[in-house]
């Protein structure tokens, strides 16, 4: 494990993209089979120890430490499995070093019982940076500066070849990986995946503003109404169907209603949402049918899921994602048809026929379930990834309201140790007249690394009360938050949620009596 | 004897010394001081009348002007003024050059004002001194049992392996001024390393009076004086906000290293950007903190700035009253 924690370590003092990812090939060039697999693995997030909870780790470190001076060690510095490195008591000096693959064997081997006692052995023997490695493996969650996407670059590079086709092959393979390795060092032919229901990666769309559309040609593209749902695929084998999210998550388990009534070969692109009588229900919907393993009749029937299909990138065996986009939606159009569902219909295009023409359409769209414009090249292939010109997302221009600050919190990761973590609020009545403040929303970002260092130094000379990790500031800093809806909710004081808050702006100049109402943002629900 | 909390007092210039009239490390002018060292946070300009050791107020000096202070009293470590009623002395703090524990001393009662310190060795400043009392005043900077500083000379040793390993870069260490800054340099040299250093301006001042106070620090280069290839392989050390500026630029792919108990920390190293971490630190770690508090037998503690919870709860578990004096305008980054 020596070889991984260093590597972390490393990582960690590497700014610079580049390095890191030079620091992962050396890695993959020095590092033997099965270990190096077992990297990729954690550092992919594709590792699974059913029996590691972080409830564990919080009890080992408990029966060690005292709580409190645990709380706010764990306060401080953000991260768990480096709070406990650090607070882990060091039993003795003869540090050994374990390997990695033995110690992930073992870790899958331990049922709940033994597996307390197994990662509690196994700190005692190692040493701080070890221990967070170790730790990190078991909590997952890794937050080291390196994304699955930048290893899977490495790993192309370091088998010289296309990052398109790791990410291809990627939801077919299973760690260690070593039939993926054997084939980066030329050893042999490419995995075979066997699998028809696997994930594919997706072609993503890049922002644009209504001055850099001027300069493309209008007739390139379609437009298709961007809905705020979630992107997801549905993958079909004849007999079965999965549902995969953006970042290939099966989430079918959430949506029977979609997985078990549908049956086809092939791959199609679309929206989850929740649709009532054709209507699209706001995102807030949608969000209470995510992560239910079993979700009831009930909620089936009171938050019925729809999925719109935009496009189609396999027809049975047939791979489409070299075509045009018009061909594949001719030949998802035929495909919709032919499913008849009620639960699945085709996202239709919008016909215009200026820019402007098209930006008044926008503009005029208000209804819950649009987020704006989705404008894609008519002959555009399908490219996983987010290339650069085929595909954009035109967003409808964002609320705005001014907000005060009232409690901020330590952020995790990157941020840690700075008052990151914002909720802010809006003036209202109370009965007998007076104004106060009550929260409307909770923000994290929006603002530059500068912002957050001059919001933090006002945060901790404002402080007004502590709760926990909270500290109730003075009334006294105005947010500008841009939200992309407003809706009614009963789990807040004011009676209303924010859709995706961000902090805009800073407004160091405004008074915070001057805020926004909660009654003027009632009335953009 | 009148308790330490009836003549010792938390005023929003700073801490107040009631019967002697004079403030201690005062955060505004006033009329009469005591100092404890020279970092800015501590040491400010314009007051009338100043005790502290003669280091610090050579220092106050250098950083602030000859006049900076209308009268100055300096006083030697061990050395007794009596003032208003008060017995006055200065112990080594540990923290930098000059740094002291004020020692007062009114009617029996006695309280040890430590500023800020550190226990272990240093070879640019006298030891930590143990001095027991009835209320002992400490910091928290780094009052969290996650900060264990290690031994210096292991971090020195890692800075020398990657000047070896990477022979055509520059190292550029990002160290406090004053006092770490110093350190870094007076431990390169403990370690046998001989060649020049080269510094930043702000930091070559300060090596020059440390110098001209009797510190050896071997052969110093400026920078500004230097060029770009001459620097290739070599230690260059700069104040932490200028590894980060455009000044830092005129290095070839320099390695940024930063000198500071901050750097335990993971996170803070990737906040900077800091691709070698030295963690050398010229304040307390939990160890040392928690080690003070016991040892100065004071059945009273009072905590001033820093992450004081933790200390104040470690305090009460040994059954030591302790509690915050919340004090403001001190700067932790300073570290």
């Amino acid at each position: 494990m020596r070889a991984f924690s260093e590597l972390l370590d490393n990582l960690n003092c590497t700014p610079q993209r580049n390095g890191r990812i030079r620091l992962l090939i050396n890695y993959f060039e020095k590092e033997q089979d099965p270990n190096r697999g077992w990297a990729v693995a954690i550092l992919t997030g594709g590792l699974e120890l059913p029996n590691a909870k972080t409830s564990v780790i919080r009890r080992l470190i408990s029966a060690r430490t005292d709580q409190k001076l645990f709380e706010l060690s764990y306060e401080y510095v953000g991260d768990l499995a480096e709070t406990v490195s650090l607070l882990w008591p060091n039993t003795s000096n003869n540090k050994t070093h374990l390997n990695l693959t033995n110690v992930i064997k073992d870790l899958q081997r331990a049922n709940r019982k033994t597996f307390y006692d197994l990662v509690g052995n196994t700190l005692d023997k190692i040493d701080t940076s070890e221990r967070f490695a170790f730790l990190k493996l078991i909590m997952g969650n890794l937050r080291v500066g390196v994304s699955a996407r930048l290893v899977k670059l490495a790993l192309a590079e370091y088998g010289d070849k296309q990052p398109s086709e790791i990410e291809e092959l990627w939801f077919g393979l299973k760690p260690p990986y070593q039939d993926l390795f054997a084939w980066l060092e030329a050893k042999a032919p490419p995995p075979i995946i066997n699998d028809k229901l696997i994930f594919r990666p997706l072609m993503l769309a890049n922002p644009i503003t209504k001055d850099a559309l001027m300069d493309l040609k209008h007739q390139d593209f379609v437009a298709e109404w961007k809905w705020d749902g979630i992107r997801a695929i549905l993958v079909g084998d004849g007999k079965e169907c999965k549902l995969y999210s953006r970042t290939g998550d099966d989430i079918g388990q959430a949506f029977p209603d979609i997985v078990r009534v549908t049956k086809f070969r092939g791959v199609v692109d679309g929206e989850l949402l929740v649709v009532r009588e054709g209507v699209v229900a706001p995102f807030n919907d949608l969000q209470k049918r995510l992560g239910r393993k079993k979700p009831s009749k009930k909620l089936l029937e009171e938050y019925p899921a729809h999925f719109r299909v935009y496009d189609m990138l396999f027809n049975h065996d047939v791979d489409l994602r070299s075509k045009s986009l018009i061909d594949r939606r001719t030949k998802l159009k035929h495909w919709v048809d032919a499913i008849a569902s009620t639960q699945i219909d085709f996202s239709s295009q919008i016909n215009f026929s200026n820019w402007e023409e098209l930006s008044a359409i926008r503009d005029r769209a208000r209804a819950n379930g649009i987020e704006g414009l989705m404008l894609k090249q008519i002959n555009s292939p399908y490219l996983p990834g987010r290339p650069k010109g085929p595909w954009f997302k035109w967003k409808r221009d964002p609320l705005v309201a001014d907000c005060v600050l009232m409690y901020a919190q330590r952020g995790h990761g990157k941020r840690s140790s700075f008052y990151s973590d914002y909720t802010f609020g809006c003036w209202r009545n109370t009965v007998d007249g007076v104004d106060e403040l009550v929260p409307v929303g909770k923000a994290y970002s929006g603002f530059t690394n500068t912002e957050l260092v001059e919001i933090d130094r006002w945060v901790r000379a404002n402080e007004k009360e502590r709760f926990g990790p909270v500290r109730a500031v003075e009334v006294g800093l105005v947010f500008e938050v841009a939200f992309d809806a407003v809706h009614i909710s009963s789990r807040h004081k004011s009676g209303l949620a924010m859709r995706f808050p961000r902090i805009h702006r800073i407004r160091w100049d405004k008074p915070a009596h001057d805020a926004d109402r909660v009654e003027s943002l009632l009335q953009l629900v | 004897m009148p308790k330490p909390e009836t003549w010792l007092k938390v005023t929003p210039h700073g801490l107040f010394c009631v019967p002697g009239d004079f403030y201690l490390d005062p955060i505004r002018t006033v009329p009469k001081a005591i100092v404890t060292h020279g970092h800015a946070d501590h040491a400010r300009p314009g007051h009338e009348a100043v005790i502290a050791t003669p280091e610090t107020i050579e220092i106050a000096k250098m950083r602030m002007g000859i006049n900076t202070w209308k009268n100055t009293e300096p006083l030697k470590y061990g050395r007794n003024f009596k003032f208003n009623g008060v017995d006055i002395s200065l112990e080594p703090a540990g923290h930098v050059i000059g740094s002291a524990q004020v020692v007062l001393t009114y009617k029996g009662s006695r309280v040890v004002v430590s500023g800020d310190y550190k226990r272990r060795q240093d070879p640019t400043c006298d030891q930590f001194k143990v001095i027991q009392c009835d209320a002992f005043i400490t910091e928290a900077t780094f009052a969290l049992p996650v900060f264990r500083h290690p031994d210096d000379h292991t971090e020195i040793k890692k800075l020398l392996a990657s000047l070896e390993r990477n022979p055509d870069r520059t190292h550029l260490i990002g160290a406090y001024a004053l006092g770490k800054a110093q350190r870094v340099i007076a431990l390169l040299r403990k370690a046998g390393y001989q060649s020049p250093i080269f510094l930043h301006g702000a930091i070559n001042k300060v090596c020059d009076l440390y110098k001209k106070l009797g510190v050896p620090l071997g052969e110093l280069k400026s920078v500004s004086h230097a060029n770009k290839k001459d620097l290739i392989g070599q230690i260059v050390i700069a104040p932490p906000s200028a590894t980060r500026d455009r000044w830092s630029r005129r290095f070839t792919n320099p390695i940024i290293c930063f000198a500071s108990g901050w750097m335990q920390i993971r996170q803070r190293t990737r906040q900077r950007g800091v691709e070698l971490p030295l963690i050398i630190s010229d304040h307390a770690d939990w160890d040392e903190l928690t080690q003070t508090v016991v040892e100065v037998e004071a059945p009273d503690i009072w905590v001033t700035h820093g992450r004081e919870e933790a200390l104040i709860h470690y305090a009460e578990t040994k059954g030591i009253r302790a509690r915050a004096l919340s004090m403001i305008g001190y700067e932790e980054q300073n570290e």
